[in-house]
């Protein structure tokens, strides 16, 4: 297996372990590792990191729907603005620099390891 | 559903796909507390519901940041498929490690990439 590949499957690892433990988060996983390991630029990283969520949340999704815990309406209904939002964060990103959005990251990171602690 | 739950839906579940678009994060850190306070969820239930909205919030996501040529197909299909791995490894985490150290520990794990991130951006 090429270094390269192993990269990717220790950040495959590590983004199931988090998300599977804690519900939430791989993407503040991923995104960091893609800039730090592979040398991805940070819009780069958030473009490639929401490909690989679709996966791990269609396979967590499958797997709970099969125990009944998926109400897919509520989901449906919280999905309708999250489809207006994700359209404007994605134009807003656009329009900053890629120093911003490294910022609003750190920010996000040291809020979810602040939730964690405490 | 009265009319507050509704406006916190539409107005969390907005946000959680701002931060998802802007930062490359499914949303479900928004989606789920939103879920529990105005949908009438468990917090185990609105972590399996919230994974809906997080499928649909990355496939527009990542539709969006095609158009804008920040996606590397190849590489996200590979993480997705892989993460199982990581799922499995979680689960024997979990049976050898206190919860509360497993949470230190991805605390110490972010707070190590915020440190790195900043400075790769050349913001420390």
């Amino acid at each position: 297996m090429s270094s390269r590949l192993l990269r990717l499957a220790a950040i495959a690892t590590a983004a199931g372990a988090f998300s599977g433990l804690f519900g939430v988060g791989g993407g503040t996983i991923i995104v960091p590792l893609l800039v730090i390991w592979l040398g991805y630029g940070q819009k780069e990283a958030t473009g490639t990191s929401l490909a690989a969520i679709i996966v791990i949340g269609a396979l967590a999704a499958g797997a709970q729907a099969a125990y009944g815990n998926v109400d897919l309406g509520k989901g449906l209904l919280i999905a309708v603005p999250a489809v207006a939002g994700v359209v404007a964060g994605t134009a807003l990103q656009q329009r900053i620099s890629e120093k911003a959005v490294a910022g609003a990251f750190v920010a996000l990171l040291l809020a979810s390891a602040g939730v964690l602690i405490f | 559903m009265d009319a507050v739950d509704l406006t916190g839906l539409l107005a969390l579940g907005f946000a959680a796909g701002v931060a998802g678009g802007l930062l490359g994060v499914g949303g479900g850190v928004l989606f789920v507390p939103a879920l529990v306070l105005f949908a009438e969820e468990s917090q185990l239930g609105a972590q399996a519901t919230s994974l809906v909205a997080i499928v649909i919030v990355s496939l527009v996501g990542t539709w969006r940041q095609r158009e804008y040529g920040n996606v590397r197909l190849r590489d996200g299909i590979i993480i997705g498929v892989l993460s199982p791995l990581g799922v499995l490894a979680g689960v024997v985490l979990s049976n050898v490690v206190s919860e509360r150290a497993l949470e230190l520990s991805f605390a110490a794990v972010q707070l190590l990439f915020a440190w790195q991130l900043a400075g790769k951006a050349g913001l420390r």
